[in-house]
């Protein structure tokens, strides 16, 4: 007789923990080929609101952390995922019925991109801050900051999508709550389960899994949340109603991205959206 | 004060300024009539009536945007940055030769000190337009490419007329793109007389559109299909209503807003230098500033001696006629806002706080507010919540750098903020846990063009000056 093997069930993730939807919802996600993968919990508006809580309380501790340590627990995200890569190759053909090739050549995206962003922790700083000459005796320097916590609805691509959207915003210092693409949320979930094994700071990322159409206006007008990244919205008038809901406490907006190649190298827009531009001057005297 | 330093009157000379009786809109480097109605626009030290205005409708906004786009195409896109460069220059170099004139115009539609707007408000414009001039052939050094957007549409403030159009105009020029400017209702007279210095400069037509008007001409400019920028100064209430109208377009925004920013002085600072600070972190301008110093944050020992410092100092401002060269605090600018100064600051001794003003003559005829500071304010009181844009303190105390941070950081703003203390470590410690864009320590107030300046949360996103108020004029390299 064959094993019976055991399977898993797919959560949130919020806080570091792996809590069920408070509303006990759950829906159906079927492969490719329209066979139950697995019940996926479909988070409510408490989940978005306990999420952005946990969001926020992260945020001082990982905002403060040094860069070098935040390069280095995003690496780590790199190497326990690449431990982990047949796991993910499985999921990828079984949700997006795609081959064994291309699978592969996404694991590999992800996590070269992770290991690409997590680089940039402690070059940003140089890149896009500036000394600036002022005509006068003062020290005068512009350094970026993290706007705080972000909002992003996550694209299609299961593993490189969500990858590409939120290992930018965390290696700046932001945290993140995510709704996971809608129709491929599980390997989101498995993503949550590399990112909670890799010294990440619960709350740091939080994932939700459900309907954006659901979750994401209660995100776009929580007025503890700072930016939202519409890149996964895919129907223009929602994208519309969610940019001017967020106008209630004026966050930082990233409108939809249809047509992007996630498999291109991305420039630095995905972090310096997100990142806030702090001055500070001091007379020069003796 | 004792009589014997009483000043004799030193008033500036208006007669350098030749104001007309009408103005019309400067349309594709024309004066034209608008379409519309016109209003007034007063002598806020006197209430006299310096000129009627034209008030442009949509029509005349739609030309304007029209124009501003057919130069964008033909002209100014096309043209290389070093060319854009010397028009600017030029207009940087006709600034500085008519500065006194500006000057002048400024303060008698203002209502600012001459003393500001001849040393700090017309200087630092000249700046402006000089050094981003140079940024226009130097592009793709820039970080953000150098693509422009194309007709940007702006909307300023009243309480740095000219300073905020220059924020505006030039780095938006530099960057290739075209604008439609509108100045603020109760200050667009140094705006139309820019529109002159462009046509002295030669500026191509219709790169540069000066419309004036209120609210309704604003949201003309903000919601025109045909506008790929919206750069807005002012309200925060303003701003969130920008925000929702650009919702759903490719619009590119830049808002800088309210603030309520805290001047935090710890017990080691040097007092008389804090002192000074806080007079001129509130008192520059009469409080029309977003950037403000309005809530003082003084470490508890050493509250008293700071108080009665500051009172003695700010018995000595002197607070009248604009032009006269001594004259430290001008009038407010509009009746409207000198009726909001007055509400708040009679809501704040409602709700408790102790009211202090300087003890001043006030002029019989314009508007006027004397500096004053509220004591004994609490977190919860409007007065420490809302942006009051007059010359209103309200004074908190806190014993921690901790609770300095935690009650400099309890506002929805995020402007500016300010930090008074003598060791170094605890300076760079504040800045980096101070939740603002702009930062000024054992200094406030001080602008300069290559130092960038905005805000964190509600008081807006996007910076304007240096390097990185180009990317909210440029398409960016992957935006």
């Amino acid at each position: 007789m064959s094993r019976i093997d055991v399977r898993k069930t797919y959560k949130l993730y919020i806080g570091g923990q792996f809590p069920r939807s408070e509303s006990g919802r759950s829906y159906v996600v079927n492969d490719a080929k329209g066979r139950l993968l697995a019940n996926a919990a479909q988070a409510s508006r408490k989940d978005a609101r306990d999420a952005v809580v946990a969001a926020r309380a992260a945020f001082g501790g990982w905002s403060t952390k040094t860069a070098y340590n935040r390069a280095q627990v995003v690496y780590r995200i790199a190497e326990v995922l690449e431990g982990r890569r047949e796991q993910f190759e499985a999921e990828l053909r079984a949700a997006e019925g795609i081959s064994t090739a291309k699978a592969r050549t996404y694991v590999d995206a992800a996590i070269d991109r992770l290991v690409w962003y997590a680089g940039w922790a402690d070059k940003i700083t140089q890149v896009v801050g500036n000394a600036n000459p002022v005509a006068g005796p003062y020290f005068n320097l512009s350094t970026p900051e993290p706007s705080g916590v972000i909002a992003v609805v996550a694209p299609r691509g299961a593993l490189l999508g969500l990858v590409s959207v939120v290992a930018p915003l965390i290696i700046t210092g932001n945290t993140v709550v995510v709704i996971a693409s809608e129709e491929n949320p599980l390997t989101a979930i498995t993503l949550g389960e590399v990112m909670a094994t890799s010294d990440l700071p619960g709350g740091v990322v939080n994932v939700l899994t459900g309907s954006a159409a659901e979750i994401a206006p209660w995100l776009a007008s929580h007025m503890d949340v700072n930016g939202i990244d519409l890149t996964g919205i895919e129907d223009a008038t929602l994208a519309t109603e969610l940019e001017a809901a967020g106008a209630d406490n004026l966050k930082r907006v990233r409108r939809p991205a249809p047509d992007t190649d996630w498999l291109a190298e991305p420039g630095l827009d995905r972090m310096t959206r997100f990142l806030e531009t702090k001055t500070v001057w001091h007379p020069i005297g003796v | 004060m004792s009589n014997i330093f009483e000043y004799a009157p030193a008033p500036e000379s208006r007669a350098i300024v030749d104001i007309k009786p009408s103005y019309g809109l400067f349309i594709d480097g024309e004066f034209v009539d608008g379409t519309g109605k016109a209003f007034k626009t007063v002598n806020p030290a006197t209430e006299e009536v310096l000129a009627e205005v034209a008030e442009a409708s949509d029509a005349d906004v739609d030309a304007a945007v029209k124009a501003a786009r057919r130069a964008y195409t033909r002209v100014w896109s096309r043209m290389s940055g070093s060319e854009r460069a010397k028009y600017l220059y030029r207009i940087a170099r006709i600034i500085q030769e008519r500065g006194r004139e500006l000057a002048v115009l400024e303060s008698i539609d203002n209502g600012k000190p001459i003393k500001e707007s001849r040393d700090v408000d017309i200087p630092v414009v000249a700046a402006h337009f000089f050094y981003y001039a140079g940024w226009a052939d130097k592009l793709k050094y820039s970080g953000f490419g150098e693509t422009p957007l194309g007709v940007a549409g702006q909307v300023i403030p009243w309480n740095f007329p000219l300073l905020m159009l220059a924020w505006k105009i030039a780095p938006a020029l530099a960057c290739g793109n075209t604008v439609v400017l509108k100045p603020a209702e109760t200050t667009p007279l140094t705006a139309l007389l820019f529109a002159e210095i462009c046509q002295q400069a030669d500026l191509p037509p219709g790169v540069v559109n000066i419309v004036t008007g209120a609210g309704d001409t604003g949201r003309a400019i903000v919601s025109h299909p045909d506008v790929d920028k919206v750069a807005f100064t002012g309200s925060t209430d303003v701003g969130k209503a920008i925000a929702r109208a650009v919702a759903g377009t490719n619009k590119k925004v830049t808002l800088e807003l309210g603030g309520k920013a805290a001047n935090i002085v710890f017990d080691d600072a040097p007092l008389d230098q804090a002192v000074e600070g806080i007079v001129n972190g509130i008192f520059f301008n009469q409080g029309h500033v977003c950037c403000a110093g309005s809530r003082l944050l003084v470490q508890e020992s050493v509250a008293d001696e700071v108080m009665e410092r500051l009172k003695r100092r700010m018995a000595t401002l002197r607070v009248g006629d604009p032009l006269d060269k001594n004259t430290d605090v001008g009038a407010i600018n509009s009746a409207e806002q000198l009726a909001k100064i007055r509400e708040l600051s009679d809501i704040g001794e409602a709700e408790g706080a102790e009211r202090w003003s300087a003890p001043c003559d006030l002029p019989a005829n314009g508007y006027w507010f004397a500096p004053t500071v509220f004591t004994g304010v609490s977190q919860a009181h409007r007065i420490a919540r809302e942006e009051i844009f007059g010359p209103v303190l309200s004074v908190l105390t806190f014993r921690t750098p901790s609770e300095a941070i935690e009650k400099a950081n309890n506002t929805p703003f995020g402007l500016s903020a300010g930090v008074w203390t003598d060791k170094g470590s605890r300076i760079l410690s504040m800045a980096n846990r101070l939740r603002a864009g702009v930062v000024w320590a054992n200094t406030f107030n001080k602008f300069d063009p290559t130092s960038p300046f905005g805000g964190y949360k509600e008081s807006g996103y996007g910076r304007e000056g240096g390097r990185h108020g180009l990317e909210g004029y440029l398409k960016g390299e992957d935006s």
